[in-house]
């Protein structure tokens, strides 16, 4: 569904991105997992064209996104650090969002999150008196909210308390049984147990392996995610 | 894409800055004329409000509400929408709403006291003024990341087209006075629409004599039509060239 071949990314002298290729599959639920500045962040603002690779291309469903931007109606994002105009308030972002996707969206609105996040009792506050967490569960509740194909989510349960980051985890298994394709970077490995089937690891900027958490457990015999991951990063060096 | 526009416009309204500068030009142009009986030296006085206060308000304003809107622009990334739209929707909000308040603040009072060729003229050349300003703080905007040093450009760009440009024309004038320098004074006009504004309005008023022979050159090209047409395009390419730079700019930054 998303194919990403070469992609390199230079911001001035570093390489964020270093010939990255991945390829994505509808049903999938795909683990991106690296270190601090492996460029996590920056593959998925290429995915979604708020970076634009230096070099390589991206398609999405067999279509180059470069210069196309109707494919971003299938994806629904959740940043990792949610900015919003600050004056605007929960309810006018909500409704703007509604307003701007209404014409390339016609299906049933999920608001399930909106209800589970207690969103319907702060509409009136405004984003910049927003909590981390409480703009993290907006973040979610849009990236949720045209029941997109695909999910991109940027360390979702980072900032948000324990019964909301549940409530965003059986989301998560919930929409991933429906046959979506979703994208979660974390680092929080031991949440990520139940969720995940592949796991992608990236390394500054270079894309070490893309392999299914069965594979993995297989190749390393171990069960938990993390441990898993640690065997394997003791492999390597 | 209107959609956008109106969100940036409620946006600017719900902001009192615009509404204090409508008032500020309306208070103006309103005493300048109740003050003078004579409606020319009223637009005398009006002209240098139109050509050093409107272009300082309008690219400090437009620059600092780029920066602002970064969130805003972030959030409408990510969206199913095209980057070109949200650029010129951002553009054509800001735009709308100075000229809204540029038009309400100085055309009415001109309009009501002073309906003349000399006074729709002052108030196209201020109209167009504000949108070339807006279009180049757009430019100076997206081409530097850091709010202040953007901030600081726009300052300083403001400087060159009120102030030393002028400065620079008069030291070319003396250094080269051995030569017939009119028709590249001509051209030279043309690099700052301040000063294209300035030559519209002062010929129209019939002052150009004071200005000696490059008055009677100036008045022998912008007073035909063609002349005319050729000023309003260079004022109209002043407008469409900043915002398309800016778009190209912007159409490959990364967010």
């Amino acid at each position: 569904m998303i194919i990403a071949t070469n992609v390199t990314k230079k911001f001035g002298r570093l390489t964020v991105l270093n010939n990255v290729s991945v390829n994505c599959n509808k049903g999938e639920c795909i683990a991106l997992i690296g270190p601090n500045g492996s460029g996590k962040t920056t593959l998925v603002k290429s995915i979604l064209g708020m970076v634009v690779p230096d070099s390589g291309f991206i398609t999405f469903n067999g279509q180059n996104i470069l210069h196309n931007w109707a494919y971003r109606e299938h994806i629904g994002y959740m940043p990792q650090i949610g900015r919003y105009p600050e004056n605007m308030t929960i309810g006018h972002v909500i409704a703007m969002m509604k307003d701007i996707r209404k014409s390339n969206h016609n299906g049933p609105l999920d608001e399930e999150l909106i209800e589970q996040f207690d969103i319907p009792n702060m509409l009136n506050k405004r984003m910049r008196t927003l909590s981390g967490g409480t703009t993290q569960r907006v973040s979610a509740a849009l990236a949720f909210l045209f029941n997109p194909d695909v999910l991109i989510l940027d360390e979702p349960t980072a900032g948000l308390d324990p019964v909301a980051s549940e409530l965003l985890k059986e989301k998560i298994i919930k929409e991933k049984q429906k046959g979506k394709l979703i994208l979660i970077t974390s680092h929080i490995l031991s949440e990520l147990d139940d969720l995940v089937t592949q796991v992608i690891y990236m390394q500054d900027g270079n894309l070490l392996f893309h392999k299914s958490l069965e594979h993995l457990q297989n190749d390393t015999g171990e069960k938990k995610l993390s441990r898993v991951i640690a065997s394997v990063m003791r492999n390597q060096s | 894409m209107i959609k956008i526009i109106k969100y940036v416009m409620a946006d600017i309204l719900r902001n009192k800055i615009i509404i204090a500068y409508t008032i500020f030009l309306l208070v103006i142009g309103m005493s300048v004329f109740n003050l003078e009986d004579n409606t020319t030296k009223g637009l005398l006085s009006l002209l240098n409000i139109v050509l050093i206060v409107v272009p300082l308000v309008c690219i400090i304003f437009s620059t600092i509400y780029v920066y602002n809107s970064a969130e805003f622009v972030e959030l409408l990334v990510s969206q199913p929408l095209q980057r070109k739209h949200i650029w010129l929707s951002l553009f054509c909000g800001i735009a709308l709403a100075l000229v809204l308040a540029f038009f309400i603040g100085i055309g009415l009072p001109v309009l009501l006291y002073s309906f003349s060729a000399t006074g729709i003229i002052l108030v196209a050349v201020g109209l167009m003024l504000t949108v070339i300003f807006v279009a180049i703080a757009m430019l100076a905007a997206v081409k530097t990341r850091d709010k202040a040093k953007g901030i600081g450009i726009a300052v300083l760009l403001w400087l060159y087209f009120s102030l030393l440009f002028d400065g620079l024309i008069l030291f070319i004038l003396f250094q080269f006075s051995d030569y017939p320098l009119e028709n590249f004074m001509l051209f030279l006009s043309t690099l700052n629409p301040v000063d294209i504004g300035r030559i519209f309005i002062l010929l129209k008023m019939d002052v150009s004599a004071l200005m000696g022979y490059t008055g009677a050159i100036f008045q022998n090209f912008f007073g035909t039509l063609p002349g005319m047409i050729t000023a309003t395009i260079v004022m109209l390419l002043w407008m469409v060239l900043p915002l398309y730079f800016s778009l190209r700019i912007f159409n490959r930054k990364d967010l």
